[in-house]
């Protein structure tokens, strides 16, 4: 479920690293969470983000989320295609509805990060919270 | 019902509160009444008010016609006793026709987007002015003194905690027009909105378009702000504003000494989500049919709380449905023939007194009275049972030895006639 | 069994701009008694329109045929019970209606001379002071337009207080269980937000509260009863902690049907608070508006109420625009003087006895509808409710069925659904407040109808996750009216030409 070089935060972001770029989205759980994705704000390209503080967010139709930079840089690139096509979110959250790109500016930041196996008992034991 | 909830008596329903916050006597309020000596009361209410008088009186709030099928429309308990239409598969009557009026708005204003109502004209300045902040990621806000001056009391009660600096510019001395070079001196690079009224307080009908230039040169957004909306009918929609916020007060809703109004935002749709308040979106039911629903909520403080767009909420649906009763039975024809009566009764009007602007008005006008006081001249109209115009020293100190006059379809000549002779005196 | 209603016919409407046809009048004018005016001579011809695209055009019986159909697919109170918890859908007497037509009421203009007005003026000064009276405060302003406008406005007011003394503070503690109203209204006149835990109990945690302010704290915006329907009844000892550290107590007034004729808040230490006419005093709620929210203010706020004030001088009602300190205006002219007079002829239907038994009737019905309830559905808080109640959905949702769709299957029932998913504090809320309008027998169909859907949750969940299934709109499908938005009509054409 959750891909191996993918690492992840506790706010439900995955980042998968490119050389010195950072490819950002929101993870199946994220979307299973939010249900029908209606909506997605995308930050600007050329903004600088802070890891952990807000990039942009998702809505449903009676739910708006955040979604938290899990790493620090440069927006280089946003996924416009979801803009039109807030569904492939739901469709596709760890591949083709990718939300940005980030140059990383602090690249040791990825140490903080869950890996693929702590997110998913991470997740796990939340769901089992309710 | 006592014995099904386990208690005795209607007062153990009340036994879990603290006796120190108990009222232990009763309401200070007089006994019940008859509907007979309710009706009598209010009777005799109304006939302590201006009965049977001529009224010269616009300023935001006019006297028009409103068509029978106005209340017959509104007094149906499915529209006045329902409520916001959350569930939408029995609100489709509600939702239905703010789906209409949202389309009629955006007919008559030019702009692609209408929200479902605002409190009244006042507040949707405000709203728009914080709106054109949003978008912009500026924050100050110039408005025109031509502006209706209670409008512009309103911004700045709203303002101030905002973080969003409000300052006037000029009309005009002559024309009654927005001054253009005033503002060009006070534009720059932080301004968010520039916001002008048309027709303004004056009556006098502005230049959109250049307004709109001299705003968008400089990266601002142009806020057109109408109060009387029968104009709509003849006038140039403003099509190069970027926010239209308005009172529809004229499209039936009766004066009530001022309120309930309904007022409305609209814009392009690029800024939609931006906009306050609520918004109807057209989809399909699972069997395929059209249907309607509340849309866009994620803009709003029941969703998104501390970052909505505004804390409003329930809003004006019912006087909004009276807009589009009205619309409906006026129609394309008839909103344009009832704004040409409007427009001939204050030109008529405006033909006799002497006109204080040289600016193009509608169907009201600042009249000069001729060294006397505009006090004198009403004292002497009310005799007549008459109503004058509004003296404008109060809002314009400028402006002292004036009074704002208006005539509708509703202005008699022989009233106006009336009126020139007092003026003439 | 469906008791309550059987399907009947009724009819479809299109759109009025798909019903137009050119030249279709609905209204007469009479004919000019002044000579016609060239608009574009007078106006410039740049600044006049040649027509308004696409406006309707039908005549008067299209035209109420249109509005009459169209009504036919709303639900409302006329036809049942409404248990919007925390909306209070009570039933709007006619009589209010007819009064506030009346011509001299309907017709006065807001700046036609005081001495041709005091009508009007008496009777928004005979509201002003029964409204007092009825809070136990001693000043009320009518110019809010609604309750999320007399929040800000409160909120306003306070700040104006607290700058006085020389510090407006920075931030207003809500508790989780607040109206999003609260801390939308925060932040529009300035503060930040602090979120309150409940207790265990559904109610404010007095000793977090007591840690949580400091010098930093400019009140704190309590419901009450709150959301939930329960009484804070460390009311009293809340309003001292906050006082005592030079904070306000602002309240939310909108479950004050809960409380009048049995407590005032300005007797448990509240400072400011607004009501909602269209909620507490039976104004109607038309599809959403209008409201009105009056605001009512102890001493100490006074002089900062907004302007301008209605006073009595030398036996005339009269404004007063000399107010130095008031926060200035939140609306044009003087408040929704149509909602002030239909909530004083409620008042005066009611008097002072007939207000406590509204009260005391609204109080039984859902306790009543609590008690029935209670072991089908789970309550997830024990404390007495008064006016509400609010159940969860958790033992439906083991079998998959949502607080949503017993909503929805409430519908085929005959009746509107309750408040569903709020308060937040409740997961799966399902938030129910009769009012004191329903008889025994309505209470009891109700009941009967939350009874026979939980059988149906036990035996086909799935059935109850398609309801609605007997409305003339089955669900309705609001993903995509979000995802796409259509938010106005378009001809075929340009409709076409948009989606190409």
């Amino acid at each position: 479920m959750y891909p191996a070089n993918f690492r992840y935060t506790k706010e439900h972001e995955w980042v998968r690293v490119e050389g010195d770029t950072g490819v950002v989205g929101i993870t199946h759980h994220a979307q299973e969470e939010l249900g029908d994705i209606v909506y997605v704000d995308l930050p600007k390209v050329g903004a600088q983000v802070e890891q952990g503080k807000a990039l942009g967010s998702v809505e449903s139709v009676k739910a708006v989320s955040d979604i938290y930079a899990p790493v620090s840089g440069e927006v280089v690139a946003v996924n416009d295609a979801l803009t039109t096509a807030p569904e492939k979110l739901n469709a596709d959250p760890h591949g083709d509805a990718w939300l940005a790109k980030i140059k990383l500016s602090a690249p040791e930041e990825i140490k903080n990060l869950l890996s693929a196996e702590d997110y998913q008992s991470y997740v796990g034991a939340e769901g089992s919270g309710h | 019902m006592l014995s099904a909830i386990g208690v005795n008596s209607l007062e153990e329903l009340f036994s879990h509160l603290p006796a120190e916050v108990r009222l232990n006597r009763p309401l200070k309020v007089d006994a019940g009444k008859s509907e007979y000596e309710i009706v009598d009361y209010f009777r005799a209410r109304g006939d302590e008010n201006a009965n049977g008088y001529a009224s010269f009186l616009g300023a935001g709030v006019y006297n028009h016609y409103r068509p029978v099928l106005v209340d017959t429309v509104v007094s149906r308990g499915e529209f006045l006793t329902s409520y916001t239409p959350y569930q939408a598969e029995i609100a489709q009557g509600t939702l239905t026709t703010i789906f209409e009026f949202q389309t009629m708005i955006c007919q008559l204003t030019g702009m692609e987007v209408a929200n479902a109502s605002m409190y009244d004209g006042s507040s949707a300045v405000p709203e728009a002015a914080m709106m054109a902040m949003r978008v912009t990621g500026r924050d100050r806000i110039l408005v025109s003194r031509a502006v209706h001056p209670e409008y512009r009391e309103v911004l700045l009660t709203y303002a101030q905690h905002q973080g969003m600096p409000v300052t006037e510019f000029e009309y005009v001395r002559d024309s009654g027009t927005v001054d253009l070079g005033d503002l060009e001196s006070k534009i720059d690079g932080k301004t968010a909105a520039v916001i002008i009224q048309s027709p303004n307080f004056f009556g006098v009908v502005e230049d959109v378009r250049r307004a709109a230039e001299l705003a968008h040169k400089h990266g601002a957004l142009l806020i057109f702000v109408f109060a009387e909306a029968v104009s709509l009918g003849l006038l140039e929609p403003p099509r190069d504003a970027d926010i239209v916020a308005g009172e529809l007060q004229s499209f039936a809703i009766s004066p009530v000494y001022g309120g309930p109004f309904a007022g409305i935002i609209a814009t392009k749709e690029k800024f939609m989500r931006q906009m306050p308040g609520r918004l109807v979106g057209e989809t399909k039911d699972s069997r395929g049919n059209r249907a309607f629903c509340l849309t866009l909520a994620t803009r709003e403080q029941h969703i998104r709380r501390e970052k909505a767009t505004s804390n409003i909420c329930t809003n004006q649906a019912l006087i909004a449905l009276m807009a589009t009763v009205f619309m409906t039975v006026y129609g394309k024809e008839g909103l344009r023939e009832l704004a040409e009566q409007n427009l001939a009764k204050a030109h008529y009007l405006g033909g006799k007194l002497k006109q204080r602007f040289s600016g193009p008005y509608f169907n009201e006008f600042v009249a000069s009275t001729n060294g006397r006081t505009p006090q004198q001249i009403n004292d002497a109209l009310l005799k007549r049972k008459i109503i004058g115009g509004l003296p404008l020293k109060k809002f314009y100190p400028e402006l002292e030895n004036s009074m704002l006059c208006c005539a509708t379809e509703m202005t008699r000549r022989d009233q106006m006639d009336a009126v020139a002779e007092v003026f003439a005196q | 069994m469906i008791k309550k209603v059987r399907p009947h016919i009724n009819q479809n409407e299109p759109l009025l701009f798909e019903n137009s046809s050119p030249g279709k009048r609905g209204y007469q004018l009479p004919p000019l008694d002044v000579p016609k005016v060239d608009a574009a001579a007078a106006l410039g011809a740049q600044n006049t329109r040649q027509e308004i695209e696409n406006f309707p055009e039908v005549s008067e019986v299209e035209a109420i045929r249109h509005f009459t159909r169209l009504s036919t697919h709303n639900y409302a109170i006329d036809l049942g019970l409404y248990p919007l918890g925390s909306c209070t859908m009570k039933y709007n007497p006619r009589v209010n209606e007819q009064v506030a037509r009346i011509e001299g009421l309907a017709w006065a203009h807001p700046y036609q001379p005081e001495s041709l007005s005091q009508g009007i003026l008496e009777v928004m000064g005979t509201l002003e002071t029964i409204l007092a009276e009825i809070t136990g405060m001693d000043a009320v302003t009518l110019q809010p337009a609604a309750g999320a406008h007399g929040e800000f406005t409160g909120i306003l007011l306070i700040r104006a207080l607290l700058e006085s003394r020389g510090n407006a503070r920075k931030k207003l503690l809500i508790p989780d269980s607040a109206h999003g109203t609260n801390p939308a209204t925060a932040t529009m006149a300035g503060y930040a937000v602090e979120n309150i835990k409940s207790n265990e109990r559904g109610m404010v945690d007095v000793e977090s509260l007591a840690r949580a302010v400091n010098d930093d704290v400019a009140a704190l915006m309590i419901t009450n009863p709150n959301t939930l329907g329960v009484f804070e009844e460390n009311i009293t000892r809340i309003a001292e902690i906050l006082h005592a550290k030079g904070a306000m107590v602002y309240m939310d007034g909108a479950n004050m049907n809960a409380l009048v004729g049995i407590a005032r808040p300005g007797d448990f230490g509240i400072d400011v608070m607004h009501l909602n006419l269209h909620k507490t005093f039976s104004t109607p709620h038309g599809g959403g508006g209008p409201g009105s929210g009056p605001v009512a203010v102890k001493k100490h706020i006074i002089p900062f109420l907004p302007k301008p004030r209605l006073q009595r001088a030398a036996g005339q009602w009269t404004w007063n625009y000399d107010l130095p300190q008031s926060l200035g205006r939140v609306r044009a002219y003087y408040g929704n003087i149509g909602m002030h007079i239909r909530a004083l002829a409620y008042i005066m239907a009611h008097g002072g006895a007939g207000l406590r038994n509204a009260t005391m009737d609204a109080v039984l019905n859902a306790t009543y509808i609590r008690a029935l309830m209670a072991p089908h559905y789970e309550l997830p808080h024990q404390a007495p409710t008064m006016h509400e109640c609010v159940f969860s959905d958790s033992r439906q949702a083991k079998r998959g069925v949502h607080t949503g769709d017993i909503a929805k299957r409430l519908i085929d029932y005959g009746f509107h659904p309750y408040t569903v998913s709020f308060p937040l504090i409740v997961h799966g809320a399902m938030m129910i407040e009769p009012t004191e309008t329903e008889s025994k027998a309505e209470l009891d169909l109700f009941v009967d109808a939350m009874i026979s859907i939980a059988k149906e949750i036990e035996d086909n969940p799935e059935f109850v996750l398609k309801a609605p299934h007997n409305t003339r709109t089955s669900r309705v499908d609001e993903v995509t009216a979000a995802r796409k938005p259509v938010v106005r009509w378009k001809p075929a054409s340009t409709a076409n030409k948009a989606a190409d």
